[in-house]
Order: C-alpha cells, then structure tokens, then sequence
C-alpha cells in the first residue's frame, strides 16, 4: 500500500507535471475553455492526478468551512450607529 | 450613481466577509472591529461615487484592504516578499504517507481532512506574511477572481497568481506541522480531537 501511493505521487510524465502545475488555476476557473478541457481529459485517464486534484478541492472546501467568522454583535450595532450618525452630520447634499 | 439611503440596505450584508478578512489581516479582535468600522465610513462617505450595478462586494474590499495597508503598514515594517520560502506543488497531499490513517478503512487523505480545526486553518492562514496572506483570503474564503484581487489589491495580475500560489503551499505547510504537532501529542492514542 505505502510503496505504491508513494510511487503514485511521483507524478513523472511530462504531462503529469504540466497539469499539475495548472492546478490551482483550474480550480480557481481560471483557464481558457481550451486548456481546462485538456486538463480534463487528462484527468480522465490520470488516476493518480485525479486523486491529487479531488485532495486540493477537498481542502480547499474544508479550508473556507473553517475559516468562518461570526461577527460580534457589539459590532453591527456600532456599525449602524454609525451610519445613524453619519446621516444625522451631513445632509443630503454634503455641503460643508 | 448610488444612492446613500441605500447604503446600509446594500453594503451591511458582507459584514461578516469583511469582518472575516479583517480578523485574518489584523490578528486580533478589537483591531479587526475598527477596521471593519472605518471602511463601512468611509465607504459611506463614498457611496456616491460607486457606480451602481458594478460590483459593490469587490469595492467594499478595495476599500478594506487600503485602509489596511495605511494603517497597518505604517505601523510595523516587515519584509513580505522576502521571507516566504516557496515550497512545492501538494505539498501536503506528498506528505500524507507520513501521517498514516489511525483508523482502519480510512484513507489518510480523508482523515486529515477530517482532522484540520478551526483553529488550525486561521493560524495558518495567520502565519502567511501579508502579501500573501490577504491574495489567499480574497481568493480562497471570499472567492473573488484573479482580476478582481488585482483590483482589489491594485497589483498586476501575474503578481496575485505568484502571491496566491505561494501563499497557498507555505499555507499546506503550516497546516502539515499542525498535523505533526498533534499526531505527536496524541501519540497512538484515540483519536482525541484536541479541541
């Protein structure tokens, strides 16, 4: 088992190593419709970038799950005092 | 041209992506509320100049990450480009033969995934020097383009690419010493989800 996924990530065709290289910018959605569909097809018979691929997206779901933040309450109500004040100072016009 | 009697009706909804991105940006709490307060001002006090119909989270942003660079850039000088060491593509995903599944029928791929807190993801987004850090957080959390965090950040297009890609493995690397650290504290005990 430990021999082969070692062996798997080696990634040693010349295509492999390209592909792999556009990796992010395919899951970013940032390549040409040309070059996404050719890193498609070689993920259609790669297994071993497939799995590479699937692992990156996987963590990058998890890393946007985890990096959530609840805003404070105090915060949105200083932010709407704020604005609350703001409309009281300058009129509509803002001639100062 | 925007209507200021919107502005609360329109902008308030991102609160918390800003709030979000402020806390990764400024390390701590308090900070992160301030800013967060003095881009919605600002932005208030600008809301007529914002084309309607463009893009208002991205301006939002534009304004957060300026007055993050001007106020906290001035305060401590540090060296970004510098002293980010690149490291390989799947950097992790290499790895994970060393972090051996405990659990029998579960990849190992599975569970570190299972296992990344939290906690684990903000300090490692935390550790990233700012440059980097803030292309990741456009990128990754708030899922904004290429082109918009050029915008946003007011850099070319080919420096958020080398930014973002950089960021995102010294990122997988922090995230796999987390990964060590715990493996080594837990030893080969139960799982323990050191909370």
């Amino acid at each position: 088992m430990d021999a082969l996924r070692t062996s798997e990530r080696e990634f040693e065709s010349e295509e492999c190593r390209k592909v792999i290289t556009q990796l992010y910018e395919f899951l970013d959605s940032e390549l040409t419709d040309e070059r996404r569909e050719r890193v498609r097809q070689h993920l259609d018979h790669c297994g071993s970038c497939l799995e590479a691929f699937e692992f990156e997206a996987e963590l990058r779901a998890v890393i946007v799950s985890r990096a959530k933040e609840q805003v404070p309450e105090s915060l949105m109500h200083k932010l709407a005092m704020l604005i609350e004040e703001e409309e009281r100072l300058v009129p509509k016009q803002g001639s100062e | 041209m925007a209507d200021k009697e919107n502005f609360s009706a329109d902008a308030m909804q991102y609160t918390e992506n800003l709030y979000s991105a402020a806390l990764r940006m400024t390390h701590n709490a308090a900070d992160a509320e301030d800013l967060v307060q003095e881009t919605f001002l600002k932005a208030y006090r600008a809301y007529e100049s914002f084309q309607e119909g463009t893009n208002l989270k991205a301006w939002l942003y534009r304004i957060l990450t300026n007055t993050y660079i001007n106020i906290y850039r001035a305060k401590k000088r540090r060296p970004d480009e510098s002293n980010l060491e690149d490291v390989e593509d799947l950097y992790l995903y290499r790895r994970l033969g060393g972090l051996e599944a405990v659990q029998a029928g579960r990849s190992a791929e599975e569970e570190v995934l299972d296992r990344i807190t939290d906690t684990d993801v903000k300090e490692a987004i935390d550790s990233l020097p700012d440059q980097f850090r803030l292309a990741v957080v456009l990128s990754d959390i708030e899922g904004f383009s290429y082109k918009e965090i050029a915008e946003i950040m007011d850099v070319p297009l080919g420096t958020v690419m080398s930014r973002l890609h950089r960021g995102r493995r010294a990122m997988q690397r922090a995230l796999l010493e987390s990964e060590l650290r715990k493996a080594a504290v837990g030893g080969r005990s139960e799982e323990g989800n050191l909370s």
